[in-house]
């Protein structure tokens, strides 16, 4: 009620004795300020890319629209996957599913095979940081087995689990565990003398100095490993999902090139950019969460 | 009467490689209880050393320390060190860092509530308990170097061992502090080793001044007793003569007779 005379007829509301529209007239003004200016930062963040969007659009579509052009415009592709896009739950048996069933499995073995890694990869990190011989011993040999590339170790997955699953979950596995293990080495290795002083006039126990000083300290380190594991995983699974077909949205992109429906490639291309690009935001985000004040001594 | 504390003939020598360098040689110092006594040389001389020999962080290569009676060799919450720069976990708060050390010490000895009661009544002894939920980074300087002595004070030392922990405040800050800690000391009666290079800090708050020769090869030049009574006031005792006497005896000992040479 207040509020509405103050916009209709300030002066009035102002001249009225009532304390509360008075107190409430200047608090308001900085309120509605900071809601503009919250608004115009995220204007500033969202419109741009928004009109390159948009721009890009208009170029695929003129480019794309001439007779006899090998892929489809964007309009095109609209109206060939709008069943896609507007029904991503159906479900009619084999691989002939929606995309939600394509990415949440390929999303599930990438969950599996990456919190594997998540917990391999700081625990080897964590000996190899703190154990000088650990770090001579192991140290070589990661450096080469980093270097094959992931969808190298399909065959052998697939010669050792002879099951397309398990095979796809190793290669998430063994891609992703890498950079986990090398940064969470790095963070241990950079550990202030200082932590480990006072750790060791407290007298933690190993247990306890990994829980409370070891883990913390590194975690700034830990989570760069961890952000770019989830990247190359999310690489990863596309790639070997095709080789090993069943339901994932790797082996609908490969279908779909097969059956010539260029514009569900396309489609699918664009689910995957924006799902790693969650993917990595939520790595992050925690990884911010977990760290908070860390960073800072 | 048996020493509290005693550094028996205490050598230590860093080897790396082929290089080995004698750091300290035969330092031999006996500590009463209750004591205040500070360790003070030019830079180089070892001092710190020595302190982190006491606390177990470093092994002397020949003699040992021994604390009421028994050798001690590795640290221990019994000898609770006070860190140059606060070492406090940045990712714990005020509190969480004190409770870590009374958690440990008083695992099987104290309960839940006791730990947290005896948490905040460290806290409270040096006045921090406004800023228990606050993290490192959010207090300042003289705030950390606190709780810093809060948690080590928390963990119900033998000794105190106090590694230039006034050194990267300001002097402002420094004096108040100084002048905390004395009131502790006065208060909770600490065995207490100092190490520092501020000549007046040593003379106001100890009872005893071991003065280092420089290194390599250190060793204790001279050891000074303090015999001002306590408690003792910073105000008067600027113009007081014992003050002034022992002030002079330990610049000279720094300046004429032990002076510090660059790369020798």
């Amino acid at each position: 009620m207040n509020m509405q005379v103050i916009k209709t007829e300030p002066a009035t509301a102002l001249a009225k004795p009532p304390v509360a529209s008075v107190a409430l007239a200047p608090k308001q003004a900085p309120n509605y300020d900071k809601y503009i200016k919250a608004a115009k930062d995220a204007a500033a963040r969202i419109i741009p890319p928004l009109i390159v969007f948009a721009l890009l659009m208009v170029f695929w579509e003129l480019l794309c629209r001439r007779a006899g052009s090998t892929l489809p415009p964007p309009s095109k592709v609209y109206q060939d996957t709008k069943e896609l896009i507007f029904d991503p739950f159906f479900d009619r048996g084999g691989i002939d599913k929606g995309l939600f069933w394509h990415l949440s499995a390929s999303l599930q073995r990438v969950a599996f095979g990456y919190s594997l890694a998540a917990v391999v990869g700081i625990a080897l990190g964590t000996l190899v940081g703190q154990s000088v011989w650990a770090m001579r011993g192991l140290d070589p040999i990661f450096q080469v087995l980093r270097t094959i590339p992931p969808l190298a170790w399909l065959p052998l997955a697939l010669a050792a689990f002879r099951d397309g699953q398990p095979s796809a979950i190793f290669v998430i596995f063994i891609t992703s565990i890498w950079p986990i293990i090398i940064n969470t080495a790095v963070g241990i290795r950079n550990i202030p003398q200082d932590y480990r002083n006072v750790a060791a006039v407290v007298q933690l126990n190993p247990l306890e100095f990994f829980w409370k000083v070891m883990l913390p300290s590194a975690a700034p380190y830990i989570f760069t490993g961890l952000r770019i594991g989830i990247g190359l995983s999310w690489l990863a699974i596309i790639a070997a999902e095709m080789l090993i077909g069943g339901v994932g949205i790797g082996f609908f992109i490969w279908d779909a090139w097969n059956s010539s429906h260029i514009s569900e490639i396309i489609l699918a291309l664009f689910y995957v950019g924006i799902i790693g690009f969650v993917l990595d935001r939520m790595i992050a985000g925690l990884g911010k969460l977990v760290t908070h004040g860390t960073s800072v001594s | 009467m048996t020493p509290y504390l005693k550094l028996d003939h205490v050598d230590k020598v860093f080897t790396r490689g082929k290089v080995s360098s004698e750091v300290l040689k035969d330092i031999n110092l006996n500590l009463g209880k209750g004591e205040y006594v500070s360790i003070i040389g030019h830079s180089g001389c070892g001092k710190s050393t020595m302190l982190n020999i006491i606390a177990g962080l470093t092994r002397a290569t020949i003699g040992g320390v021994i604390l009421e009676d028994r050798e001690v060799n590795s640290p221990g919450p019994d000898r609770a060190v006070v860190f140059q720069n606060h070492s406090l976990l940045p990712w714990l708060t005020v509190y969480q860092n004190v409770r870590l050390g009374v958690d440990k010490v008083f695992a099987k000895t104290k309960s839940r509530a006791e730990r947290d009661e005896w948490t905040m009544h460290n806290l409270n002894l040096v006045q921090m308990t406004h800023a228990k939920d606050k993290r490192p980074s959010e207090i300042s300087g003289g705030m950390k170097q606190r709780v810093g002595i809060a948690r080590a004070l928390a963990m119900e030392p033998k000794v105190l061992l106090l590694d230039e922990p006034f050194g990267a405040l300001d002097a402002l800050t420094r004096a108040h502090l100084q002048d905390s800690v004395m009131a502790l000391h006065q208060k909770l009666g600490n065995t207490i080793v100092m190490i520092t290079h501020d000549v007046d800090e040593a003379v106001l708050l100890s009872d005893r001044i071991v003065m280092m020769t420089n290194g390599p090869s250190a060793t204790i030049g001279e050891v000074l007793d303090v015999p001002l009574p306590r408690p003792r006031q910073r105000l008067e005792l600027a113009s007081n003569p014992v003050y002034l006497d022992c002030r002079k005896r330990v610049l000279e000992f720094l300046y004429e007779r032990h002076k510090f040479v660059e790369a020798a």
